[in-house]
């Protein structure tokens, strides 16, 4: 399989807030190191899933991938291509789509839902063709009526506001859909639907897929792969049905162990987590989770882990895990 | 033995153009002190309207068209406004969804708890000192740094822990939480449900949890009752209720959820349709449209509430006692 993204050792940092004097004697203004080492690639009709609490760089790795944050050092390539000048950057954005967290917030009140799916093509210069026909095609698509295309976003339920966006990311038949919480706020039947339609034109398109969320439940089941971050490094990427079998790193069994289970019969009477993601302006020194974890030893406590190989295709960033056997 | 809290069988309508909209049909519950209960039910099923008669703050274009909700055995919908603002506070607390909404951004967090304990009659510093102990109860271990704290300069799981100590510090005979962990991550909302189950013995009144989310109500309550278009479609002791579900909405509901489905699906489980208008609710059984049992009767007479056993009940044509 090709792949379709290629991040290679990405890293991201902001210049601090508030630095005034060491910019006015010509210093470097002290930077925020935000992620760190990112090696990940997503392949062709791929979906690849992205966990990790609020806090822990999944939104700024996507906003990097697509250019609309400078990353600081590091290699990303689309289709083999590299990505790093601006014309780069709006090229890539013509091939990919990104879904906002909040839906109806990343419409526009004052555009009616026709204007708003062909959108991307008045961007980007593309021929449509008759607009109006071309809005009922894509939401046709998407499983919504052509009469939607008259209304303004505060018209639309959860659900449709959510197949609206689906319809207006895929407007341009793009290789690659960035989701970010694809189904935050909506109602378990309705998230079944929105998903259910993501998965079938995955199919038909063979689009590839990021989906950005921390509901685990939902991303073990629609998801190839799984890439687990903790304050902005990658602390476990791999198969999505083995990880969940038996994850490797403690984060991704606790996040896992977390999960509140619809059965009174498997209530946990422990804690799989304690505490807070810590800030990161102070970074854990050793492992980053050292300060959370349930099995923490003396070692983690001073030297950062590596990524270690599990299998091909899965690692994981602890001392403590083993490869699988062989 | 009167319970604690006894909803009957009320009915609210809110005015709107184009006609009233009924969004509790009808609706009985009871809770008795030392119990949690869960309501359930998809976004527009009536449940926050429930929450809000619960605490007697419906909204003004609110009409209560019949029944009561009575709090130790005062109907707390017919008191005046003055009465029903002692109430809540005092007998009455809430946890809301967002605790960024429900502090005041421009007062710091020991302004606030130390204030709402104004009707002690306490000194300040024996309030300062009762709100240091709950926030210490509630998990938040460097309670001096909280109190000095303004709302926005706390992560999102330590709002809500002192939105928790906030509620308990009334001692209230009833406590409503309204989505109390959906603005939380997994790991918080696990903490969250730690502590509220933790907390559940030490107060003495009842706990009613409204959500969307299966997965806290099985971890959490007691009793559930599951709402569907205004109405209180099945109600059930929690094992129950995931284990022997009556009612064809409340198994449709769990077997929509992906933290139920044990082996990886591809195409996930949904419920065909809408819930139907509640300004012209249908004659029939408001759930028969998206039924896959439903028949002719289903659709023209109003379904009976059939009780299953002396605690479970499903409003349904189908289920037989």
């Amino acid at each position: 399989m090709t792949a379709v993204f290629d991040i290679e050792a990405l890293q991201v940092d902001l210049p601090l807030g508030g630095a005034l004097w060491p910019r006015l004697i010509g210093k470097a203004a002290p930077r925020l190191n935000i992620l760190s080492d990112i090696t990940l690639s997503i392949a062709s009709g791929e979906s690849l899933g992205l966990v990790g609490e609020s806090g822990s760089g999944k939104t700024t790795l996507a906003r990097a991938m697509l250019g609309l944050m400078p990353a600081s050092s590091g290699t990303m390539r689309f289709e083999g291509a590299p990505l790093g000048s601006r014309a780069s950057f709006t090229a890539l954005r013509r091939q990919t789509a990104l879904m906002f967290q909040d839906p109806v917030a990343s419409l526009s009140p004052r555009m009616r839902v026709g204007a708003l799916v062909t959108e991307p093509f008045v961007i980007h210069r593309e021929p449509m063709g008759n607009r109006r026909e071309r809005a009922r095609e894509l939401l046709e698509t998407v499983g919504l009526p052509a009469a939607i295309a008259e209304r303004f976003p505060h018209e639309l339920s959860g659900g449709q506001a959510r197949r609206v966006c689906v319809a207006r990311a895929l407007a341009l038949t793009p290789r690659l859909v960035l989701a970010d919480e694809p189904t935050a706020g909506l109602d378990v039947s309705v998230q079944g639907e929105v998903l259910n339609l993501m998965s079938g034109l995955r199919d038909r398109l063979n689009l590839s897929f990021m989906i950005i969320s921390h509901n685990l439940a939902m991303v073990r089941h629609v998801t190839d792969r799984i890439a687990i971050m903790y304050l902005g490094r990658l602390v476990e990427s791999g198969p999505t049905a083995q990880v969940f079998a038996n994850p490797r790193h403690p984060y991704t069994a606790s996040l896992i162990a977390a999960e509140p289970h619809p059965d009174p019969r498997r209530r946990r009477d422990d804690l799989a987590i304690k505490g807070e993601i810590p800030s990161l302006l102070q970074r854990p020194a050793g492992c980053e989770f050292h300060t959370r974890c349930p099995r923490a030893t003396d070692r983690c406590r001073v030297e950062p882990p590596a990524l270690r190989a599990i299998a091909p295709g899965w690692q994981a960033r602890c001392h403590l895990a083993e490869p699988e056997p062989t | 033995m009167s319970a604690l809290l006894e909803v009957d069988d009320l009915s609210v309508a809110y005015r709107a153009e184009g006609g009233d909209v009924a969004a509790l049909r009808g609706v009985s519950l009871t809770a008795q002190a030392g119990e949690v209960i869960g309501i359930v039910g998809e976004s527009g099923c009536g449940k926050s309207t429930l929450a809000a008669a619960l605490i007697a703050l419906l909204d003004a274009n609110a009409d209560v068209t019949a029944g009561e909700v009575r709090l130790n055995g005062r109907d707390i919908l017919s008191l005046h406004e003055d009465a029903r603002r002692k109430l809540r506070g005092r007998d009455i607390a809430m946890i809301f969804q967002d605790p960024m909404t429900a502090f005041s951004p421009v007062l710091t967090m020991g302004d606030q708890i130390i204030d709402f304990q104004q009707h002690t009659g306490l000194s300040r510093a024996a309030r300062r000192e009762r709100a240091r102990q709950m926030l210490l109860k509630v998990g938040i271990a460097d309670a001096d740094l909280c109190l000095r704290r303004y709302p926005h300069e706390l992560s999102g799981g330590m709002r809500q822990r002192a939105a928790v100590a906030a509620a308990l510090m009334a001692n209230p005979a009833l406590l409503v939480a309204d989505e109390p962990t959906t603005a939380l991550d997994v790991t918080m909302e696990a903490q969250i449900i730690h502590l509220l189950r933790s907390l559940r013995t030490e107060i003495n009144g009842a706990i009613v949890i409204v959500t969307h989310h299966l997965g806290v109500i099985g971890e959490l309550c007691d009793r559930v009752y599951v709402m569907y278009a205004g109405q209180v479609v099945e109600e059930a002791p929690v094992d129950d209720l995931y284990h022997a579900p009556r009612h064809p909405y409340t198994r449709a509901l769990i077997a929509c959820d992906p933290g139920a489905i044990a082996t990886r699906q591809g195409v996930l489980p949904t419920i065909p349709g809408r819930p139907p208008d509640l300004a012209a609710p249908p004659p029939g059984c408001s759930f028969a449209p998206r039924c896959p049992q439903a028949d002719a009767t289903c659709r023209s007479t109003a379904p009976p509430r059939v009780r299953v056993s002396d605690r479970q009940a499903a409003l349904c044509h189908k289920v037989v006692p």
